[in-house]
């Protein structure tokens, strides 16, 4: 068992934190060229050159192109209409189709604004080249943008995501052993010849919570130690920090878990009630999405998630280098969240029937 | 004669919504007994059992053993009896030794004396050889004669036998009647269900539940007689079938 709760989630941190990426790359490409001048076939090979498309496809007609997108065959379809190059030079203006496959919003939009920049830098170079010598004066002022990524200046996503996977893997090993725990010794018969034993129910939760604990703390090691040497994720802030909320946080997952193992009389029973916790826990804990684009009520709710303070501090931690009195409204709550949980599980635990 | 009572019991009773399990039964068992509580399956025996163990709460009735109150001071008379259930109930996945270890520990006896009783405990079960093996590797009799006697590694005053030689080859359960014998010799009481009859002779007296009643009570000479029978099979089966 041992080696599984360890191997387990290495592997996943090595996968998940490779695949699970925000990048949006090897957009497929099609385009319909009704012009066929020297002008559309620059604007493509833009589009070519760039390295967010990879495939291209030329269709005749705007028929076939339709029926690649409804086959998945195309994300991104540009159009350019017949006369566009003479139309260009002579209106000094033209519009060219562009269609996206929006099934997924977010990629969606991503996949408009790399469409749009190559249009523009195509537009500059075309301003260029048609540009009269009585348009010398009339120059258009140009504001560029210098963006400064703060915290992690390659927009990296695996600097981003591989301390909120490894929360994840923390929260979900710790949650399912702890939930499993007391109502698999009420299947084997154990803790009835417990509960005729003069055992107080406190020493009874601190025995299931400390070998858990020292587990929770082992993987936070060993995830550290992958983060630093396979994926160079920063560590600025203190580690003794980071292992000292950790502790506490632990703590409110182990309570969480024997609090459900009390409840449950089987080990199944236990286990869905453990998932669907978990499956909340994650997708609330601002690690895939924002907490700030959710609906208020939602944002309230997230509130009593102890995995959002868990991505909010090793982040922190982590990336920002944040200090203990930074950290200590998460501490706080936790905290509390330790105590309450924990309380729960003593009390839940009956001896009598 | 009254301070011999180890176990009291008066019109203890135990609901399951309408389902009466255990209906107003009254008893006493007496210091150094060895008190046999017979019943058909479903007759109620391991329910009444719970009460008295202090893990199950009775609807009505009043119990008293070890000289404390079932409803009031469960956790003390816990500290004074000792349990073995049905179900093969100690640690399959620790060691003999660390089985012992453990349940010394939870009843509070100290690191040398643990030490000592374990030593003593693995001589006299013959277990030398295997104290260093994970108990779930071991045949059942064995398991049963260790869980035995970790339910006695405290000293209990009463020990709480749900039968416990079930599904065990004759041979073994001779010598677990032995060990009983001993523990019973020593001033321990001892409260054992049973399906076997031939067990039922061995004890001081018997009680046969049935439909959670109390049917007969005394000695198993004086039950024969009583129900003028041959054998404690028979005394069973006319009760048993009504």
């Amino acid at each position: 068992m041992l080696p599984i709760i360890f191997v387990m989630p290495i592997i996943q941190l090595l996968i998940l934190a490779n695949a699970a990426t925000f990048d949006v790359k090897n957009i497929k490409f099609g385009y319909v060229d009704y012009d066929h001048t020297t002008t559309s076939r620059a604007l493509i090979e833009k589009f070519n050159a760039s390295t967010y498309f990879n495939v291209l496809t030329n269709y005749p007609t705007e028929k076939f192109a339709n029926n690649a997108i409804l086959k998945g065959e195309v994300d991104v379809l540009i159009t350019i209409p017949s006369y566009f190059e003479r139309d260009l030079q002579v209106e000094k203006n033209n519009n060219i189709g562009v269609t996206i496959n929006a099934i997924d919003g977010a990629a969606a939009g991503l996949e408009n604004v790399y469409v749009t920049q190559i249009i523009q830098s195509f537009n500059k170079k075309l301003k260029i080249e048609l540009m009269q010598p009585s348009d010398m004066q009339v120059q258009s002022i140009n504001i560029t943008t210098i963006p400064s990524f703060w915290y992690n200046k390659t927009l990296n996503y695996k600097t981003f995501m591989v301390p909120g996977i490894l929360v994840l893997l923390v929260t979900m090993i710790t949650l399912f052993l702890s939930g499993m725990n007391i109502v698999r010794e009420k299947e084997i018969g154990t803790l009835e010849q417990i509960n005729v034993t003069p055992i107080k129910k406190s020493q009874f939760i601190i025995g299931k919570l400390f070998p858990f604990w020292v587990i929770g703390l082992g993987l936070l090691t060993v995830g550290l130690i992958i983060a630093k040497l396979v994926f160079n994720v920063p560590m600025i802030g203190s580690l003794g920090l980071m292992y000292f909320y950790t502790s506490i946080y632990i703590l409110v997952v182990l309570g969480i878990g024997l609090f459900i193992s009390n409840f449950t009389d089987t080990q199944q029973q236990a286990m869905f009630i453990a998932w669907f916790f978990m499956v909340i826990f994650i997708l609330m804990s601002g690690l895939f999405t924002p907490i700030e684009s959710m609906p208020i009520w939602a944002q309230y709710i997230t509130d009593f998630n102890p995995i959002k303070y868990f991505v909010e501090v090793m982040r922190m931690v982590m990336l920002k280098g944040s200090g203990f009195v930074d950290i200590i409204p998460q501490l706080l709550k936790t905290l509390l969240y330790a105590f309450i949980m924990n309380g729960l599980a003593v009390w839940s635990y009956k001896k009598t029937t | 004669m009254s301070n011999n009572k180890v176990i009291e019991v008066e019109g203890l009773t135990k609901m399951f919504g309408d389902f009466i399990a255990v209906n107003a039964i009254t008893f006493n068992v007496e210091k150094g007994e060895i008190f046999g509580f017979l019943g058909a399956n479903g007759a109620g025996k391991t329910t009444a059992m719970k009460m008295l163990i202090g893990i199950s709460n009775p609807t009505s009735g009043a119990a008293n053993v070890a000289g404390f109150d079932v409803f009031t001071n469960a956790e003390d008379i816990k500290k004074n009896i000792g349990y073995m259930s049905q179900k093969f109930a100690l640690y399959d996945d620790l060691t003999v030794k660390e089985n012992i270890t453990f349940f010394g520990g939870i009843y509070g006896l100290s690191r040398k004396k643990i030490k000592e009783k374990s030593t003593i405990l693995i001589e006299e079960l013959g277990l030398q050889n295997v104290s260093n093996q994970l108990v779930g590797s071991l045949p059942l009799g064995w398991k049963q004669k260790i869980a035995f006697s970790v339910a006695l590694l405290h000293n209990p005053k009463i020990v709480f036998l749900d039968e416990p030689t079930g599904g065990v080859d004759p041979i073994t359960r001779r010598q677990f009647w032995e060990m009983i014998y001993k523990a019973a010799n020593q001033g321990t009481t001892i409260f054992v269900t049973t399906h076997y009859m031939d067990e039922a002779e061995y004890c001081d007296r018997v009680s046969i539940m049935v439909n959670g009643k109390i049917e007969a009570l005394n000695t198993p000479k004086k039950l024969k007689e009583q129900f003028k029978a041959k054998s404690m099979n028979d005394v069973f089966l006319k009760l048993a079938r009504g």
